[in-house]
C-alpha cells in the first residue's frame, strides 16, 4: 500500500494557479522575515518559530483543499492559517497580543485559531493535536460530510504515543484526516537520525495499513500534487493518508535559537537555501513562460504593502480590556 | 419515580441524552460488545448501534483526544475511562486541549465532553486502580468537576453534563454503582451542576462530605444524634463550580464544621473548603474547622490497611466531638 513515489514531472500550471501559489508563498515570507522585526522591537513576546523555507508545504497542501476542509497544526503554524485564508492583519495582531488577534490576543503565536476558515488551531503540546484531528474527521464523517482534514506536524512529534494512537485509530475508523509531516530534519536540535528509528517516517505507514507517500516539500507542485490524491481517497472514504514532505527551516527553531548553528553546520544551510522553494516556482514559472518579470515583481510589491498593513492594523489595534482575563474560559 | 440503582440511573441518563440529541455519542474501552466494565453502558450498543457507541483499543490520550477534536466540530461525546485512574494518561488531553481550548482560541472553539468512570476507593484494588482523582482536575481553571452521591443525582448531574457546553469530569465510584435509591422518571429532569445538597439538616455542626464519606457522615449523624449532637451533613455535588452559598450558609448556621474526604488531605478538598470557610465565614465560627482526610499513603491492598487509609466512623465522630467540645 505505502509507496515513495519521486515526483519529477509535475503538472503543467496556468498563469491563474501560479500567481495564487506565488503570492501565498511571498506572504508566507515576508510576514514571518517582518514578525521576526517586530520580535527584535519587542512588539512580539514569548515564542516565536518561523516558517521560512517551508513555505511550499502549507501552500501546495492547502492548494488541493476546499475551503470548508480543515486544517490543523502545531505551533509553527502561521503560514497554514495563512494559507488557509486568515487575515494577515488579524494573525499579525494576534503576535503583538492585541484586542483584535484572531483569538482576541489570548493565544499568541502558537496559539492561531480561526473558525471561519475551518483552521483548528496552534497546538503547542508536541503531537497533542494528532488525536485532535483524527476526532475532526471522526465529527466529519459522523455527520455524512465529505470534508477532510489535513493536520501539519513535525518530525518531532513521530516518537511520539499519540502520533501512533492516532495512525491506529484514523486507519481503524477509516477517517477523512491527513497526516503530514513536515520533515525538516530537526526537533528543536535533535536531529532525526537521534529520535527515530525509522527516518523514513512515510513507511510508518504501513504499519497501520494506510497509504503512506514522501513528496519533495520545496517543490510546491509537487506537494499539491501528493495531497490531492490524498485529499481523493479521503473523500471517497478510503481512509487516512500519511505524507512526509522533506523540507527544511532556514532559520533556528525559535527566534531564541538565533544561530541554530551548534547542532548543523552553516554548509548544510546554505545548501539547503539553494533549493529556496519560493525561488524554485519563481524560477520555474519565468522559465515556462506562465509568468512575466514585472507580474512577478507586482506580486512582491503587493504583498509587501499587505504585510506592512498588517503591521500598521497590529500596531493601532488596543490591548485586550483586562476583563478579558477571565472571559471564555467556559461558553455558557 | 422508580427505584433504581447508581448504575441503572447512569444508564438511564446515556440512553435518554442520546435519544434526545443525535450528536451524543459513547467512546471508551469494553463499553459496546462487552457491556461496559461496570455495565454502566449495559445494551446502548443494542439500542443505538456501532456509530454511537464506539468501542476503542486502549489508547486513553489518542481517544481522548479523539472526543475533543469531534466536540470542537460540535459534537458531544461522552468518554469513559474504564477507571479513572486511567485518566491520568489522558491528562494532558484534558488539561491542555479541553480545558483551554475555549480561552486560547478567543472563545472560538468550545469543547463539549463528558469525561466520566469510575474513581475513589473501591474493593482492594490496591495502589494503581484505587485513588481519590478529582483533585487532579478540580485545580485547572475550565473544566467542571462532578461527584455524584446518590442514584438521583447521577442521573440528574450526568444529563446536565451532557448538555452543558463545556468540558465536565464525572467521576463516580465502584462502591456506590449498585446502591438504590428513588430517581425521576421524567427525562427532562435534570439537576443543574453547581448546587450542592443537604442530605440531613442539623442545628449544632456542618460536616461537609461526598460520596462513600457522606454515606459514613451519615452513618455518624445518626450516632451522634443519640447523644444530643445535631449534625447537618452536605453534600457538594458539583466540586467546580462550588455552591459555596450553601456550605457557607450551613456554616453560619451552626458556627462548626467538619470536612471529610477520602483522598489524602495535602492540598486536598477539605483544604479548599476550610479555606472558604475561613474566607467567608471566620467570624460566624464557634471553633477551628476540622478536616477527617484519607492517610498520606498510596491506596494499600491489605483488608485492614485499606480500611485504616481512609477516614472510619471513629475519625468523624471524634472531629466532631472536637469542634462541639463535646
Ligand atoms: C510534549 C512536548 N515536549 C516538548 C516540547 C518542547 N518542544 C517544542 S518544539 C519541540 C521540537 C519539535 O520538533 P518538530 O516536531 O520536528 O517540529 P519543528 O519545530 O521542526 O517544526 C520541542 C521539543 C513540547 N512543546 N511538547
Ligand atoms: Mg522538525
Amino acid at each position: 500500500m505505502a509507496q515513495a513515489k519521486a515526483i519529477t514531472v509535475a503538472p503543467k500550471v496556468d498563469a491563474e494557479l501560479a500567481r495564487r501559489l506565488l503570492s501565498q508563498m511571498v506572504l508566507i515570507r515576508r510576514f514571518e522575515e517582518k514578525a521576526a522585526e517586530m520580535y527584535a522591537l519587542g512588539k512580539i513576546g514569548g515564542f516565536l518559530h518561523l516558517y521560512i523555507g517551508e513555505e511550499a508545504v502549507a501552500v501546495g497542501a492547502t492548494a488541493a483543499l476546499r475551503p470548508d476542509d480543515y486544517a490543523i497544526s502545531s505551533y509553527r503554524e502561521h503560514g497554514h492559517c495563512l494559507a488557509k485564508g486568515s487575515d494577515p492583519r488579524r494573525i499579525m495582531a494576534e503576535l503583538f497580543g492585541r484586542r483584535d488577534g484572531l483569538s482576541k490576543g489570548r493565544g499568541g503565536s502558537m496559539h492561531l485559531f480561526d473558525k471561519s476558515k475551518n483552521f483548528l488551531g496552534g497546538h503547542a503540546i508536541v503531537g497533542a493535536h494528532l488525536p485532535l484531528a483524527a476526532g475532526a474527521a471522526f465529527a466529519v464523517k459522523y455527520q455524512g460530510g465529505d470534508q477532510v482534514v489535513v493536520c501539519y506536524f513535525g518530525d518531532g512529534a513521530v516518537p511520539q504515543g499519540e502520533f501512533h494512537e492516532s495512525l491506529n485509530l484514523a486507519a481503524l475508523w477509516k477517517l477523512p484526516v491527513i497526516y503530514l509531516c513536515e520533515n525538516n530534519r530537526y526537533a528543536m536540535g535533535t536531529a532525526i537520525h537521534r529520535a527515530l528509528a525509522q527516518t523514513e517516517i512515510w513507511r510508518y505507514a504501513e504499519t497501520y495499513g494506510i497509504a503512506g507517500e514522501a513528496v519533495d516539500g520545496m517543490d510546491v507542485l509537487a506537494v499539491r500534487e501528493v495531497v490531492g490524491r490524498a485529499v481523493e481517497r479521503g473523500r471517497r472514504g478510503q481512509g487516512p493518508s500519511l505524507i512526509e514532505a522533506r523540507t527544511y527551516r532556514f532559520r533556528g527553531h525559535s527566534m531564541r535559537d538565533p544561530s541554530a548553528a551548534i547542532y548543523r553546520t552553516k554548509e548544510e544551510v546554505e545548501r539547503e537555501k539553494q533549493r529556496d522553494p519560493i525561488a524554485l516556482f519563481r524560477g520555474r514559472c519565468l522559465k515556462d513562460g506562465v509568468l512575466t518579470e514585472g507580474e512577478v515583481k507586482t506580486i512582491e510589491k503587493d504583498i509587501n504593502d499587505l504585510v506592512d498593513e498588517a503591521v500598521a492594523f497590529a500596531d493601532a489595534s488596543p490591548e485586550p480590556p483586562l476583563e478579558w482575563l477571565t472571559t471564555d474560559i467556559f461558553k455558557e | 419515580m422508580s427505584v433504581m440503582t447508581y448504575r441503572e440511573a447512569l444508564n438511564l441518563a446515556l440512553r435518554e441524552e442520546m435519544r434526545r440529541d443525535p450528536r451524543v455519542f459513547l467512546l471508551g474501552e469494553e463499553i459496546g460488545v462487552y457491556d461496559g466494565a461496570y455495565k454502566v453502558t449495559q445494551g446502548l450498543l443494542k439500542e443505538f448501534g456501532e456509530r454511537r457507541v464506539m468501542d476503542t483499543p486502549i489508547c486513553e490520550s489518542g481517544f481522548t483526544g479523539v472526543a475533543i477534536g469531534a466536540a470542537m466540530l460540535g459534537l458531544r461525546p461522552v468518554v469513559e475511562m474504564m477507571t479513572f485512574n486511567f485518566a491520568i494518561l489522558a491528562l494532558d488531553q484534558i488539561v491542555n486541549s479541553a480545558a483551554k481550548m475555549s480561552y486560547m482560541s478567543g472563545g472560538q472553539f468550545n469543547v463539549p465532553i463528558v469525561v466520566r468512570g469510575p474513581g475513589g476507593p473501591a474493593h482492594q484494588l490496591a495502589a494503581q486502580h484505587s485513588q481519590s482523582m478529582e483533585s487532579y482536575f478540580y485545580h485547572v481553571p475550565g473544566l467542571k468537576v462532578v461527584r455524584p452521591s446518590t442514584p438521583e443525582d447521577a442521573k440528574g448531574l450526568l444529563k446536565s453534563a451532557i448538555r452543558d457546553e463545556n468540558p465536565v469530569i464525572f467521576i463516580e465510584s465502584e462502591t456506590l454503582y449498585g446502591i438504590k435509591g428513588e430517581v425521576p422518571d421524567d427525562a427532562d429532569f435534570t439537576i443543574p451542576l453547581g448546587r450542592a445538597k443537604i442530605r440531613r439538616e442539623g442545628t449544632d455542626v456542618t460536616v461537609i462530605a461526598y460520596m462513600g464519606m457522606m454515606y459514613r457522615a451519615l452513618e455518624t449523624a445518626e450516632a451522634l444524634a443519640q447523644e444530643g449532637i445535631s449534625c447537618e451533613i452536605v453534600d457538594p455535588r458539583t466540586l467546580r463550580p462550588m455552591d459555596i452559598e450553601t456550605l457557607i450558609g450551613s456554616v453560619r448556621k451552626t458556627h462548626r464544621a467538619v470536612v471529610v474526604e477520602a483522598g489524602a488531605g495535602f492540598a486536598g478538598m477539605g483544604s479548599e473548603i476550610v479555606a472558604f470557610i475561613t474566607e467567608n465565614a471566620f467570624d460566624d465560627l464557634d471553633a477551628p474547622v476540622e478536616r477527617v482526610t484519607g492517610a498520606n499513603a498510596p491506596m494499600p491492598y491489605a483488608k485492614n490497611l485499606e480500611q485504616a487509609k481512609t477516614p472510619s466512623k471513629e475519625k468523624i465522630i471524634a472531629a466532631i466531638r472536637r469542634v462541639c467540645y463535646a
